[in-house]
């Protein structure tokens, strides 16, 4: 009994001693990630899609990889912007916007997919730290915000709201690996993703311990028809006008034309 | 058939769109009226966003009264000089409206007035409307004469100065009360996105006497130029006005006004208004209950410009 518990011990320590070896050795694991395209057309008909995210971890510790001490996340955030949150309340019986608060640029949109539900990898703190998770996304107010009593309230109203419509959304068991190295995370883009400049991170994690980073940049752009008429709405709005005043006249004089009766 | 508005940004289903058009057409060939005033709700209605709906709506009352005023001047049924005043103070009011379009939208409270207006001016409208036509149905109905106006009749209108004279409206009137129209009803163009003949057309037979048979074709003269500007700045200030939107709402509409147009033929004067009337009442009824009742969602949120 005793001499069991002995070898138990030491099996058990030299198995530590291997682990905090392999770690030390193995302290340079590499996680790369790659995407099809670094641009993302909307078209007219755009209902969402998924994005495929492919990555490798290289000289991962194969007795870890097995224990499944890795575990991976990655994210999209959309363009940082500018956001106002109202509160309606009642006035002499009818709902107006009563109450408001700004919040400094924050992600406009939030996708994110991970190997294991994000607080089961790693500590809040490492979370919020590195802004990982709907709830980590800085939002700060900013203007005139009182004693700031409010603050809680419309940022959980924000937030609440973003994932109710999908623009900010996660999705815990989004990553999985296809082969000891090899892994593929989809994240899911909402109808009404933002354009412009997103940021696609991943993390990875050994050991619930933060272990590195990797950015790419991916671009959402509407197209065709669509982004002609947009850009053209911006950046030559007079002219837009113009036209479609144009447009109205051409519609109406056709229309009295082609159905004249006197 | 879902299509995307570059401008609303987001997603409708185009038949929709198309048949609140030929709807609001039919409705607005048969009444000869612009049709901003059913169009814009109808938009809020179906989720587009106010400031949206308004400029876009304002756009497609371009089409509808320059097809209207088209026919009107080749029966020589228009005023152009009175047709010009108007349109004086038409875009002064318009520049007015479209300032206080983008000082509400910046506070906040843009979608609140706009459902104000629409209420207070739909009901008093709607009510003096059927009041009126019920009056004129039982009087037709007694087989007493029915007369609109009363010639020789002269008001307080009538006393103040600056008088001009109108001639293809056989008119001797001052400028002031015109363009004091004119620029109210410019005020609500941009504000509401209509063209203003529901308002325009009452106070021109009633407070100013012009003959009813020049009124409708004058009355949509200034409306073009009133609605062509404010989509103009509209589009320059508040890059609120979506094409697709307003192509697919003209196209629908010049054509289910034309089937309006054979309908309301049919009908008889009174029985026309005392119907519009409902249906401007039943508009503005129903964006009084969405003021009133309370809303499922109490926050709202509004991304603005590019940070970092």
């Amino acid at each position: 009994m005793r001499l069991a518990g002995r070898i138990y011990d030491l099996l058990l320590a030299s198995l530590v001693l291997a682990v905090a070896c392999a770690g030390a050795s193995a302290a340079n694991e590499r996680l790369d990630i790659g995407i099809s395209t670094n641009e993302i057309a909307i078209t007219s008909d755009f209902a969402g899609a998924d994005l495929i995210v492919f990555g490798a971890l290289d000289n991962a510790d194969p007795l870890l990889l097995q224990l499944g001490q890795y575990d991976i996340i990655v994210a999209l955030e959309g363009p940082a912007k500018e956001t106002i949150v109202r509160k309606k309340d009642r006035v002499f019986g009818i709902w107006i916007n009563r109450y408001a608060m700004r919040f400094e640029p924050a992600p406009a949109s939030y996708s994110l997919s991970s190997t294991l539900p994000i607080n089961r990898i790693t500590q809040q703190i490492e979370l919020s730290g590195r802004t990982i998770g709907i709830e980590h996304i800085h939002l700060t107010p900013s203007g005139n915000v009182g004693d700031g009593s409010r603050v809680p309230e419309f940022k959980d109203a924000l937030l609440r709201l973003r994932v109710e419509s999908g623009i900010y959304q996660s999705e815990p068991v989004g990553v999985e690996f296809v082969s000891s190295s090899l892994f593929r995370a989809t994240l899911r883009l909402p109808a009404n993703i933002p354009v412009g400049e997103h940021k696609l991170r991943a993390f990875l994690f050994k050991s619930n311990e933060f272990a590195m980073e990797r950015d790419l940049r991916l671009r959402v752009v509407k197209t065709g028809v669509e982004q002609f008429i947009f850009e053209l709405a911006h950046q030559q709005a007079f002219l837009y006008g113009l036209l479609a005043v144009a447009l109205a006249m051409l519609t109406g004089w056709l229309g009295s034309v082609v159905f004249r009766k006197d | 058939m879902s299509i995307y508005l570059p401008i609303a940004e987001l997603s409708v289903n185009a038949f929709i769109i198309l048949g609140m058009g030929a709807a609001v057409g039919f409705l607005s060939g048969m009444f000869g009226v612009g049709g901003g005033f059913l169009i814009t709700p109808l938009l809020i209605f179906y989720n587009i966003p106010p400031a949206v709906a308004v400029a876009t709506g304002a756009n497609q009352v371009v089409a509808s009264s320059f097809s209207g005023a088209l026919s009107h001047f080749r029966r020589g049924t228009l005023d152009i000089k009175l047709g010009l005043t108007l349109l004086g103070g038409g875009l002064v009011g318009a520049s007015v409206g479209i300032y206080l379009f983008t000082l509400l939208r910046n506070l906040g409270q843009l979608d609140l007035i706009i459902s104000l207006f629409y209420v207070v001016f739909l009901s008093v409208i709607g009510g003096l409307m059927l009041v009126e036509s019920i009056n004129a149905l039982r009087r037709a109905a007694a087989n007493k004469p029915v007369s609109l106006r009363k010639p020789g009749q002269h008001n307080w209108v009538h006393r103040l100065p600056f008088k001009m004279r109108f001639k293809r409206s056989k008119i001797y009137l001052s400028v002031i009360p015109v363009i004091v129209l004119g620029f109210g009803v410019g005020v609500l163009t941009s504000i509401m996105g209509v063209g203003g003949g529901f308002i325009m057309v009452p106070a021109m037979i009633y407070l100013l006497h012009v003959p009813t048979n020049v009124v409708i074709g004058t009355s949509l003269f200034q409306i073009i130029f009133v609605t062509a500007f404010t989509t103009i700045v509209q589009a320059t200030t508040n890059q609120s006005v979506d094409i697709f939107l307003a192509g697919l709402l003209m196209i629908a509409g010049v054509v289910g006004a034309q089937y309006g147009v054979r309908v309301g033929q049919q009908l008889r004067g009174e029985q026309l208004r005392a119907l519009l009337a409902i249906i401007v009442l039943a508009v503005g009824i129903r964006l009084a209950i969405g003021l009133v009742v309370t809303p499922d969602e109490l926050y709202s949120v509004i991304t603005t410009k590019e940070g970092f």
